[in-house]
């Protein structure tokens, strides 16, 4: 009993060894920079910031801060189009669009915020992220008129594509050599 | 008689730099021209630049923002197995930024026990690696998938390059900073404007991931992600996130919109495929290839290059018949696993159309599929994950064209 006891204790102390820092360079990383880096959102919600927006608020910000590069009905102009699409991907034509093809709500929430809009990335403020969001929502049929968006009910949007992604089977061609 | 051929040659290479307009090509190329004994060639200098003969340059699609798109390699024009870092291809989503490695830091932090924040001075001292790596845009050859293919292999293959990379194994970061139980990804981000973010499971980041600082010798150019970018060895280019400033170890993907609404793969039945992130077996002949001419009959060398996400290239093997006959072509040693490997092969020229095409198998014996072939497993809708076999017609009078085109 006492050898196993024994060789828990190496195996613990093995263990503590391989978890302290070897090298020890670098220094503790701060709140404010891991907050600052803290915008990445997760697909259960996870990330996502105090605030709120309307279908309403997302028209304005939309044809305020969107509209010039996607087109005032979001069919695309410089930016790619961002409504419709529906029923398509399994055309010879799909068209792929936030509404049609992208699986998760979070997902348009963080690029929006990260990316858009192009020539002014991190412009808009949550409360405006959550508000045009909403109307791009809206405008693909996704949510109601009525429906507010913020850390709560967005993660809860069903994206119509949500359930349209499978692992990658390959090798799934090219196995065999043709003589 | 002498003197006047010359002062015209002299005159033609005038005219042709002229459009150039490099003041300092303009005379190396009338020294060249002159070929006078005795005259002295131009200084030394800081930092060197290719002969002002050498033309090679990228190709860059039209897009409506300058600051996303893709640059292509010169395919055709590149000689041996590494590409200059000037002429790598590039695929920016917000442009370039300008970095001072001074004020940059890579901050480590989520799921771990000591959140960390590393300089890149810092970085550069720990115990790095160097490797040889071939990276491949996810969407390279995409095009062929539509046969709307370039003309040429360089629009046609050209996100694709080669280069001796230099970092920390990203599996020493994480031992600094103790990954947590529970931890299964590590989402990567960059410090370009729009941030670019990427979930990379955290398997693959203890496995051989690198943290990137150094390629061909110097500093990573800026458009490969000066100071810092990960290096990932067969994985599509999209994930190896450059300019890198920050790594999340967190309990799931996150589902990014570069993971799911691009490099995922539409099939027919309406469903993508998602995390393919590992490149296949691939070649293709450089030359002769489309939008080349042969001079006339006779010998060439026929040459290419392959490569393979999953390792080494085991042999090349190539047709001249349009794929009737197959024969092994030459490799240039070493054959290094995930890189660039050159083949080649003596051919005569008769005079006669031929369709010529290159077919590589790796270690694992994995072949090259024919376009028909992947298309008849995935359909013509996917974009991305092209590595089809490639046809080339040498046509009677020499001229070559791409077949799919
Ligand atoms: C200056 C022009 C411009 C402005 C303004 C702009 N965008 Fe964009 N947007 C683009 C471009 C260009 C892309 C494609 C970027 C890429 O593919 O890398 C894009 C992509 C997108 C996408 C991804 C679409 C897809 O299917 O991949 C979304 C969503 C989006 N924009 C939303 C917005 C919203 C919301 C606003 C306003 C807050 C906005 N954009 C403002 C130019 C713009």
């Amino acid at each position: 009993m006492w050898k196993l006891r024994l060789l828990l204790l190496a195996a613990a102390a093995a263990t503590l060894v391989a978890q302290m820092p070897k090298y020890g360079v670098g220094r503790p990383a701060t709140a404010d920079q891991i907050r600052d880096l803290g915008t990445a959102i997760a697909p259960d919600g996870g990330g996502l910031p105090e605030g709120s927006g309307t279908v309403a608020a997302g028209r304005e910000v939309f044809i305020a801060r969107c509209a010039k590069c996607h087109g005032e009905k979001a069919e695309g102009a410089v930016g790619p189009i961002l409504v419709g699409g529906q029923g398509t991907l399994a055309t010879a034509k799909p068209l792929k669009t936030v509404g049609s093809f992208w699986p998760y709500a979070t997902t348009v929430w963080d690029y929006v915020n990260r990316a858009m809009p192009f020539d002014q990335p991190g412009l808009l403020k949550a409360a405006e992220v959550y508000a045009v969001v909403a109307y791009i929502f809206n405008i693909n049929g996704i949510i109601g008129d009525d429906q507010v968006m913020d850390a709560k009910s967005l993660p809860k949007v069903k994206m119509p594509n949500r359930d349209g992604f499978v692992a990658d089977p390959r090798p799934d061609v090219g196995n065999k050599v043709r003589r | 008689m002498q003197d006047s051929k010359r002062s015209s040659r002299r005159k033609l290479l005038r005219i042709g730099v002229a459009a150039g307009g490099a003041v300092l090509a303009n005379r190396q190329i009338a020294k060249a021209a002159e070929d006078t004994p005795g005259q002295l060639g131009i200084p030394l200098g800081p930092y060197g630049e290719r002969s002002p003969f050498e033309k090679a340059v990228r190709w860059r699609r039209d897009t409506k923002t300058p600051e996303t798109g893709s640059s292509f390699t010169p395919l055709q024009d590149s000689v041996g197995t590494l590409t200059p870092s000037s002429l790598h291809y590039e695929r920016h989503h917000a442009g370039i930024p300008t970095i001072d490695p001074a004020h940059h830091q890579l901050v480590i932090h989520g799921l771990v026990t000591r959140p960390l924040s590393l300089s890149v001075a810092e970085i550069r001292r720990l115990p790095s690696v160097t490797r040889t790596l071939v990276l491949e845009c996810g969407g390279n050859s995409g095009s062929e998938w539509a046969a709307k293919t370039g003309p040429d292999v360089q629009r046609s293959y050209g996100l694709v390059s080669c280069s001796e990379w230099t970092g920390v194994p990203l599996s020493l970061l994480l031992s600094e900073v103790g990954v947590q139980p529970g931890a299964s990804w590590v989402i990567a981000e960059g410090a370009d404007a729009c941030r670019m973010e990427r979930s990379i499971p955290l398997a693959k980041a203890m496995d051989n991931i690198l943290v990137a600082y150094g390629q061909n010798g110097e500093a990573l150019r800026p458009a490969q992600g000066y100071p810092l970018r990960l290096i990932i060895p067969g994985w599509e280019g999209n994930a190896n996130v450059k300019w890198l400033h920050s790594l999340k170890l967190t309990d799931q993907a996150y589902m990014a919109r570069d993971e799911t609404a691009k490099y995922t793969d539409l099939m027919p039945d309406g469903k993508a495929r998602i995390f393919t992130y590992q490149m296949e077996a691939k070649s293709v002949i450089t030359f002769p290839s489309g939008g080349q001419t042969l001079p006339g009959t006779g010998l060439y060398e026929l040459t290419g290059l392959a490569w393979s996400g999953r390792g080494r290239i085991e042999r090349v093997e190539i047709t001249t018949d349009g794929g009737r006959s197959w024969v092994k072509a030459n490799i240039q040693e070493p054959r290094l696993p995930i890189a660039f490997t050159r083949f080649r092969l003596p051919w005569r020229f008769d005079g006669r159309d031929a369709v010529i095409a290159s077919r590589a198998v790796d270690e694992s014996g994995y072949t090259q599929p024919t376009r028909e072939a992947l298309i008849g497993a995935r359909g013509t809708n996917s974009n991305y994950h092209f590595n089809g076999i490639k046809y080339w017609k040498v046509q009677a009078d020499g001229t070559v064209i791409n077949v799919e085109a």
